[in-house]
């Protein structure tokens, strides 16, 4: 996996949110105002003109531009959080042209842990570490345990969107949807759907890497 | 692009251009008072930076218009940050505000407590102390429709935002010191309530069609002002029981002294006529007096908005003679002007 790896998994994202946008925009109107599909849709498109403008970068540096480009575009919490988790991930890879399944699990690792430092959510929150966690704890112990980085992703992405779904009977405890109290239980939460397409584009771009 | 969907009339050209194109407009009705830089997508007051005066900025998303920057000018706000609509500015905005705002005072960020608000400001006080630049920040946390817990992104920041805005704004301008001017504003979200009830929500352009639907006869009780859905719906009574309500909810936390003097701000969501806001300002009145609390000051109008959402807020700040004093200052801005 290298540069050209996170340029298609970034793409990825961004043709992914643009298709989801409408649907991030009704759940985020259910228990919040409306906005993270759009959010992200502007993120992302700005994010992917960025790493295009780029052509010489490494991994770990297109991830830290990549992190910068949606702390000065998204807003919202969302700007703040995944720009902090995709710079920390970035940072794992230094200057390194190439990484392999098990660096790509410290990447991950770091990245959430920017995200559970900055927002101070835990699984269970209902918020975007539900699909993140179990994607990552997944991905370790299934690379750990043999499997290839594809068929490791793979149950990644499973356990993203097990996650995902695993917020819709939780009440919310941070963010715009905990203002709701149990009027956010029933509801799927935006955040953690946005990951798990996030997860799910990863997944893709390191199969067409292969 | 749709400037009429099902559920949406709206006066704009592009959605996407809505925000930028409304500052425009903005600094083109009040150039004598401020200046939009649209690089930066800030709201700067004309003769900013005033040497040796505390400065204060404020932001949040756009769609609660006239705050921020219809609060940008003399005895206010030095500078203001727009996000999209609903949506958190970003921290380069920030940045540049402070930088073009700051006299070698300091400057004090008013922070509403929205999880996005917090973390983009967060980030923007960082990168300002990177350059030198002494950043205070005081968060506004007074909406008591939610509960401030573990459990809870915590209380949002509603109405105390304006009355901190002016009045710690005055104390800028008065030369009172960062330290002075940072507690002015502890001291006003300290003191103040607030809750909020609405008719209807509200249509984000950006959608095109309303957040949560009402049905009839049904209000929601406990919004904030980004649209959201309350805590409970409520059946839709008379203004004088809904008022109970309001200040039922504030004065039962706020706990105020008994013969205190209070400002009562009744706050329209935009969707809701001064017709209605001086009702419902007759009805806190005398809500506030049999609750041995007196009205010494107030502010009923549209100030701190959630679109077109129909529906109203109250605020009570429970007032001491140098809180009153500096309300009563001069103040001239494109949403508030008096003694200047």
């Amino acid at each position: 996996m290298d540069a050209a790896t996170i340029a298609t998994w970034m793409h990825g994202i961004d043709v992914v949110m643009r298709e989801e946008k409408d649907h991030l925009v009704q759940l985020d109107a259910a228990i919040g105002d409306g906005d993270h599909g759009t959010n992200m849709t502007r993120g992302f498109e700005a994010v992917v003109q960025a790493l295009d403008a780029d052509s010489s970068s490494p991994p770990g540096k297109l991830l830290i531009l990549a992190g910068r480009t949606l702390v000065g575009t998204v807003g919202g919490a969302s700007g703040p959080l995944w720009g902090s988790a995709l710079r920390s991930g970035g940072r794992v890879l230094g200057d390194q042209p190439t990484f392999e399944g098990m660096q790509l699990v410290e990447v991950l690792a770091a990245a959430l842990a920017s995200v559970k430092d900055l927002g101070t959510a835990s699984v269970g929150d209902k918020t975007m570490v539900d699909a993140l966690e179990p994607a990552v704890e997944t991905l370790r112990a299934r690379l750990s345990g043999g499997a290839s980085v594809a068929d490791a992703l793979g149950d990644a992405g499973d356990a993203a969107e097990a996650g995902m779904r695993s917020t819709i009977p939780l009440q919310a405890r941070k963010g715009r949807a905990s203002y709701l109290g149990e009027r956010s239980i029933g509801h799927q939460d935006p955040g953690a759907t946005s990951t798990a397409l996030i997860i799910r584009a990863l997944q893709r771009a390191v199969a067409q890497a292969s | 692009m749709a400037v009429e969907t099902t559920h949406m009339r709206k006066f704009l050209n592009e959605p996407a251009k809505v925000v930028k194109e409304s500052l425009a407009g903005l600094a083109a009705a009040q150039p004598d008072l401020v200046r939009y830089d649209a690089a930066a997508q800030i709201i700067v007051r004309r003769d900013a930076p005033r040497k040796g005066k505390v400065a204060l900025i404020s932001g949040g998303g756009s769609g609660h218009e006239p705050l921020h920057g219809g609060f940008v000018g003399l005895g206010m706000l030095d500078a203001a940050c727009p996000g999209e609509v609903f949506t958190s500015p970003v921290p380069a905005q920030m940045l540049a505000a402070t930088k073009a705002v700051d006299g070698g005072a300091g400057v004090v960020h008013i922070v509403k407590n929205y999880t996005g608000d917090v973390l983009n400001f967060k980030l923007a006080a960082e990168d300002a102390a990177d350059e030198g630049i002494k950043v205070t920040s005081v968060v506004i946390d007074d909406d008591v429709a939610v509960q401030d817990s573990l459990y809870t992104a915590g209380r949002r920041g509603v109405g105390a935002t304006v009355l901190a805005e002016k009045i710690a704004g005055a104390a800028a301008e008065g030369g009172a010191d960062l330290a002075k001017v940072t507690d002015i504003v502890k001291r006003v979200n300290d003191r103040a309530r607030s809750f909020g009830v609405a008719l209807s929500s509200c249509v984000p352009p950006a959608s095109g069609k309303p957040i949560f639907d009402l049905p009839e006869g049904q209000i929601e009780l406990g919004i904030g002002i980004h649209g959201e859905p309350g805590r409970k719906r409520a059946t839709l009574g008379h203004a004088a029981e809904i008022v109970d309500v309001m200040v039922e909810a504030v004065i039962s936390d706020l706990k105020p002294r008994s013969g205190a003097k209070v400002l009562a701000f009744v706050n329209g969501m935009g969707g809701t006529p001064l017709l209605e806001l001086y009702l419902l300002y007759g009805e806190v009145d005398k809500k506030l007096r049999a609750a041995g609390v007196e009205p010494a000051r107030n502010l009923v109008g549209s100030y701190i908005t959630s679109l077109e959402m129909a529906g109203a807020s109250l605020t009570v700040l429970e007032l001491d003679q140098e809180l009153s004093k500096l309300w009563d200052a001069p103040v001239h801005t494109p949403a508030l002007r008096w003694g200047a």
